[in-house]
């Protein structure tokens, strides 16, 4: 499947010759988990398997929860407290499925950005990057609509906060967030359809995960070093790749098992932290809580869509070009989900051939000032939006923006980059003799 | 060069101090060591028994609890009440609001019917006064450094630290705005609260005897309020235990597994 020479499964007994001649489903996951992979891909290779884990551990805690809970605004509440209290195992339930999403963001974030750093948006993974940021926004929407479900006044305030975006949108944006909320404001038609969508997206996702493996089943894995599998004979090609069972499912097995071990301490031991207390107080649509906050996994960009106020001169200069059409929370709006597609578009913004960012010297330091940035967004989008921190809040948002517009074309153009190994084989035999790989000293965050 | 750095951030950081609003609350709250803290933590049976009384003495007067089953003051890690001592606790309660609590209304009979420990704590508005069931996760007492949260780690998200420091804040100052007395309370977002000063030293009496004095009576409740809000507390520790011991091994085992996989690859890569 992958254009790299490798064994295919031949069927042996009398059956499955039958089988294979009628659906070679056996073939298929043969070529499937036997995938010729680069030898050398390292720790930052396992998120996809987390992440995977994850969608199944939050369809099946969520299918069982789903069991018991009740998507009425009288009922949604207590549902969720009878879940905790009545239902066998259902605190656990509860917990896991929770904690679950920040599990789930935690290594989606880590996905993208080993992704950013080490290329894996260039030619010809473009699919399987545009595929994968689809994911990720179906994430946000499910994790947003998921949060809404247990009725406190988080969900309630964040539900009315988050449909209030889309009526930011000139002109069509109030019937648009009126059909989105079922109603005038958010109210138990909004629950009713959240609930329903919340259950819909997760197997849309499931749907898009199998495009995305597909996609870079199709081109082979990236890998660290940037170059490419050779292919010019089945020979050859295994001096760079390994199939991916046993060798990467145990690897991947590995790490999975060491984050699982740190998941279950904080669902055991402390499963409230990455919460927010205010959400064990059920909604109430006249008492608005001090500080909206959403869950942390959406700081980054909510910081981006608080920062634009309408004293920034870009807002100014928007607000002035379109006669006002464009508003303060209007160009938030549009930040928030630039931010994203920008993102979305780096395989076209990156104007540089080498992959590997390890390669890459003056790159390297962008990116990790963006990994900063990012970490900076998230604090400050937790922060009330007022004072100090909505300066520092422009800053790295504009900073968010400038690393996808202008660094990253810039940086192709007069970045020296160092030279590349020859074969990933090459690579390989550096990293495992020097526990090093080759090229520059690596002391990236990323590695 | 990582001096500067290090001084400029600090200088960023103490900018930003007095601009951090608390979150949950303005006033400081006291750490508590609370039994029930930390990975391995439970609750004091003796502690939760003694709450459920300054509870049902002082805190039902007002407040509801309308989450929580009396039935589960018998299991194991909470109170842990006999089964007739529940029963004959349930039949004591009496319910001060009816409007809150029509799923006691025997239409057939025409009145309320008695409260069975099958049932929930009675729900309570009649002061205006909020639900308790879970006011010790809805609350954080604690949100530093910096709004990052990271003393939750070492303190615990600090909801029952934050009622004991409200029971024990009070000033003794009133003021009266519109046709409501405030209350001075240093704890209290805002400073100035409505409910008045529910609990003194000896307000409640203890049989065995115990301890009385302000401070204990609000530690007290406040580890009832938390058993009342996470009663599967125990359950839950002993869940994530065990998780993570298998898990461990699990990792050992394949880390091994790994590594034997690999050895005669990277053998062959070393050698070539």
């Amino acid at each position: 499947m992958s254009g790299i020479p490798h064994d295919h499964y031949e069927p042996k007994s009398n059956g499955e010759k039958w089988l294979h001649k009628r659906l070679p489903i056996v073939g298929l996951l043969y070529d499937t988990l036997m995938i010729p992979t680069p030898k050398n891909l390292n720790w930052m290779w396992i998120w996809g398997i987390v992440l995977t884990f994850c969608l199944v551990l939050q369809i099946v805690t969520g299918i069982i929860l789903a069991m018991h809970y009740t998507p009425h605004v009288d009922q949604a509440f207590n549902s969720i407290e009878h879940i905790m209290r009545n239902v066998n195992g259902g605190f656990m339930l509860r917990y896991l499925h929770m904690n679950g999403a920040s599990l789930f963001f935690f290594a989606v974030y880590l996905h993208i950005f080993r992704g950013l750093y080490y290329g894996s948006y260039k030619s010809p993974r473009e699919i399987t990057w545009i595929i994968g940021m689809l994911i990720y926004l179906l994430m946000m929407a499910t994790g947003f609509l998921g949060y809404v479900l247990p009725w406190g006044q988080m969900s309630f305030w964040g539900a009315t906060v988050i449909t209030g975006l889309f009526g930011a949108i000139p002109f069509i944006g109030e019937p648009i967030q009126t059909w989105l909320l079922g109603g005038p404001a958010v109210d138990n038609a909004t629950l009713n359809r959240f609930f329903s969508l919340h259950y819909l997206l997760p197997f849309v996702i499931a749907g898009l995960v199998i495009v995305h493996i597909w996609a870079f089943h199709t081109t082979g894995n990236n890998n660290p070093a940037g170059v490419d599998v050779r292919k010019g004979s089945k020979a050859e090609a295994e001096k760079d790749t390994l199939p991916f069972w046993p060798y990467f499912v145990m690897k991947d097995l590995f790490a999975l098992a060491v984050i699982l071990t740190v998941f279950f301490a904080i669902v055991g031991f402390m499963p409230n932290y990455l919460g927010h207390p205010d959400n064990y107080i059920e909604a109430n649509p006249l008492a608005t809580p001090a500080h909206i906050v959403p869950e942390w996994y959406f700081l980054p960009f909510y910081a981006i869509l608080r920062a634009f106020t309408s004293d920034v001169w870009v807002v100014m200069i928007a607000s002035w070009v379109t006669g006002g059409i464009i508003d303060a929370k209007f160009f938030g709006v549009l930040a928030m989900f630039g931010a994203i597609a920008v993102m979305a578009l780096t395989p076209w913004l990156d104007t540089s051939s080498i992959k590997s960012g390890r390669y890459r010297p003056m790159f390297k330091m962008w990116f990790a000032l963006l990994v900063i940035d990012f970490i900076v967004l998230m604090w400050c989008g937790a922060q009330p939006a007022e004072g100090i921190y909505g300066i520092i809040a422009l800053i790295a948002s504009a900073y968010w923006f400038a690393y996808f517009l202008i660094i990253l074309p810039l940086l192709g153009v007069i970045e020296k980059p160092l030279p590349l190994p020859d074969t990933i084989e090459d690579d390989f035999r550096a990293k495992v003799s020097h526990g090093k790989a080759t090229g520059a000293a690596d002391a990236t965050p990323a590695e | 060069m990582i001096r500067t750095l290090a001084a400029s951030a600090l200088t960023v950081l103490a900018l930003a101090t007095p601009a951090i609003p608390a979150g949950g609350g303005d006033g400081h709250i006291e750490d508590v060591d609370f039994s029930f803290e930390g990975p391995f933590g439970t609750y004091d049976q003796m502690q939760l028994q003694r709450g459920l009384q300054v509870f049902t003495e002082s805190c039902s007067g007002c407040h509801g609890l309308r989450q929580v089953p009396i039935r589960t003051l018998h299991d194991a890690g909470g109170p842990g009440l006999p089964s007739d001592q529940v029963r004959a606790y349930a039949a004591e309660l009496f319910i001060a609001d009816e409007d809150s609590n029509r799923q006691l209304y025997d239409t057939e009979k025409g009145e309320f019917r008695a409260i069975l420990e099958t049932d929930n704590f009675p729900a309570n508005n009649t002061a205006g006064a909020p639900d308790l069931s879970m006011m010790a996760k809805a609350r954080a007492g604690f949100h530093g450094p910096y709004g990052l949260g990271i003393n939750q780690l070492f303190k615990g998200m600090g909801g029952p630290e934050y009622i004991t420091a409200i029971l024990t804040s009070y000033t003794g100052e009133e003021k009266t705005v519109g046709d409501t007395t405030l209350y001075e309370n240093t704890a209290y977002p805002g400073g100035w609260i409505s409910m008045p000063q529910p609990l003194e030293d000896g307000s409640v009496t203890f049989d065995p005897e115990h301890n009385n004095s302000q401070h204990h009576l609000a530690e007290d409740v406040s580890a009832f309020l938390m058993w009342a809000a996470e009663p599967k507390l125990a359950q839950r520790k002993q869940a994530g235990l065990v998780g993570v011991l298998m898990l461990a091994i699990l990792s050992v085992l394949l880390y091994l597994t790994n590594k034997a996989i690999w050895a005669p690859v990277k053998k062959r890569a070393k050698s070539a």
